[in-house]
């Protein structure tokens, strides 16, 4: 029985989905039975019910929109310049040298704590929530490149110098495609930096999308529109991960 | 020790104009322990057509050759000829097949194969026709959508030749591609290259540590000595030609075999020793 569910192609989402049903039940009884303070977490039944409300009342679409836009252009900046530093690094031995420990040193930093200076840079505005993701993501993408790069199998490099290859092609045709799978972990874990910050930093400013909402709701103690409010900012994350997916796919469909 | 390089008394091939000339080659690498002669006045023909095997215990300096005549390799004393032009660097009349599986994993079957095409700058369709030929010829005919994460290890040892094949090399240099596969597979590839040998008339040289693999593939066979990596033999291989995997059984094959492993064995057992002392040395050092 077992083995016919696992080999249909529906279970393992089945599985998933039926399992955070569980636990939304789970923690609904809990806090029903008083096991758990219902001021501390709310019963998932009043999340629902907070859902239109907060669309209606808060705006919560619009704000959805602006952290998602700000979401998706810290992506794209982290991307292209993250992407471009591993390269670098790759390229130049001794820039390498002189600045791989501190790169790793930026990705480890509460980098979220330099938000005032960007504050006084760029003024108080969605500039600011953009540069702080994306300098909160930009590290674990030049890291992971230049592991990517760094990791590349000999023998493909060799079979690229068999055929001649320029160093244009070299890149394009091997060094980058065989780095992928790695630069896409490293572009997931800088996306989830990013979005942590924006969503941080709308947060502390009290400025813009859902990290405002949020601010706002927790302040009114509205703890059921407060996790409702959570609940897009997972959707802005997922909306992000596919993205990232798809674009993994599209680059190289398989391996 | 005898260091006899014998001429070939072989018909056609070994007589006709040779293809490949490699006059006197001598690699050195420098290592903690001082520097180490790989390799060491080897000088060797290939005829067109031609098949040769080099055989080897490890450390004889096979692999070195192998890269040195693909042109990956600098900074050796000696010549290496194609066709009579000199090789310093990657030559496209050189095609190599590694002893790694190589295969790109983000290619398909048949986008491996028109690789070289593609780089070649040939139209799409007619890189994919040629391509399609080429996956036919190593017995891959339906695969070709397929990547090489689907595939078996010999499967994709096949895909690596039909990709070297299809930049159509004067020379197809082979260095110990069916080390990673079990004896019967590697049998049958033997089938295949042998097939595919007959059928494109492709020099080729190959690089192995197995005698039988030696003796079923090629014309003539040249036995290196333990390092430094010299010419200790070379052998004529007069199996007839079509040949096949069964020719192991028969009785001359078996001379052959045992020919070989008389030459080989003293190097070999030279080889061990030499690795056995230089652990000891290893594990005394404060």
């Amino acid at each position: 029985m077992i083995g016919r569910l696992r080999k249909n192609r529906w279970f393992p989402a089945a599985l998933g989905l039926g399992s955070f049903a569980a636990l939304v039940l789970l923690v609904e009884l809990l806090i029903y039975l008083d096991v758990v303070n219902r001021y501390v977490v709310p019963p998932p039944s009043d999340v629902v019910a907070a859902f239109p409300r907060i669309v209606t009342e808060e705006h919560v679409l619009s704000r959805f929109l602006l952290t998602a836009g700000e979401a998706l252009s810290a992506s794209v900046l982290v991307t292209i310049f993250g992407v471009a530093g591993g390269v670098l690094l790759y390229q130049f031995t001794l820039l390498r040298q002189a600045t791989e420990t501190w790169v790793a040193a930026v990705a480890a930093a509460p980098l979220v704590l330099m938000y005032p200076l960007y504050l006084v840079i760029f003024g108080r505005n969605a500039t600011t929530i953009v540069m702080m993701g994306f300098t909160a993501g930009l590290a674990p993408v030049i890291l992971k490149t230049l592991e990517g790069l760094v990791g590349t199998r000999r023998v493909l490099i060799n079979v690229g110098r068999s055929f001649n290859l320029t160093p244009s092609q070299q890149f394009w045709k091997i060094l980058f495609p065989a780095a992928l799978p790695t630069v896409f972990v490293g572009m997931r874990l800088g996306l989830i930096f990013a979005l942590i910050n924006i969503v941080g930093v709308e947060y502390l400013i009290n400025f813009g999308g859902l990290g405002q909402l949020i601010n706002d709701l927790a302040e009114r103690f509205d703890l059921a529109g407060t996790y409702a409010a959570i609940c897009f900012v997972i959707l802005v994350s997922i909306i992000v991960f596919m993205l990232t997916e798809r674009l993994e796919r599209w680059l190289r469909p398989a391996g | 020790m005898s260091v006899v390089a014998m001429p070939s008394g072989r018909g056609a091939p070994a007589q006709a104009e040779p293809i490949l000339v490699v006059d006197g080659l001598v690699k050195r690498f420098d290592t903690p322990d001082g520097p180490l002669t790989a390799v060491d006045g080897v000088s060797l023909t290939v005829a067109p057509g031609e098949f040769l095997g080099v055989i080897g215990p490890s450390g004889c300096g096979k692999s070195t050759l192998f890269n040195i005549i693909g042109g990956l390799l600098d900074g050796y004393e000696g010549t290496v000829r194609v066709g009579g032009e000199r090789v310093a660097g990657p030559h496209p009349s050189i095609g190599m097949i590694f002893q790694e599986e190589s295969t790109f994993p983000w290619r398909s079957v048949i986008d491996n194969v028109a690789f070289p095409l593609e780089i070649a700058g040939l139209p799409k369709a007619e890189r994919y026709q040629r391509a399609r030929h080429f996956v036919s010829l190593v017995g891959l005919d339906g695969f070709e959508r397929r990547f090489p994460a689907e595939l078996s290890g010999g499967m994709r040892q096949r895909v690596s030749m039909a990709r070297t094949l299809a930049a159509q090399p004067k020379i197809m240099l082979m260095d110990e591609p069916f080390a990673a596969l079990d004896e019967q597979t590697r049998l049958l590839l033997g089938d295949k290259v042998l097939q595919i040998q007959q059928e494109l008339k492709q020099t080729t040289l190959l690089i192995t540590h197995n005698i039988t693999e030696a003796v079923q593939l090629s014309d003539r066979i040249l036995v290196m000595t333990y390092r430094p990596g010299r010419v200790k033999r070379i052998v004529d291989i007069d199996l007839p030609r079509p040949r096949t995997s069964e020719i192991v059984s028969s009785e001359a094959f078996g001379r052959y075999v045992a020919q070989i492993w008389s030459d080989l064995r003293e190097e070999a057992t030279r080889g061990l020793k030499d690795d056995e002392s230089r652990t000891r040395r290893a594990g005394e050092r404060p």
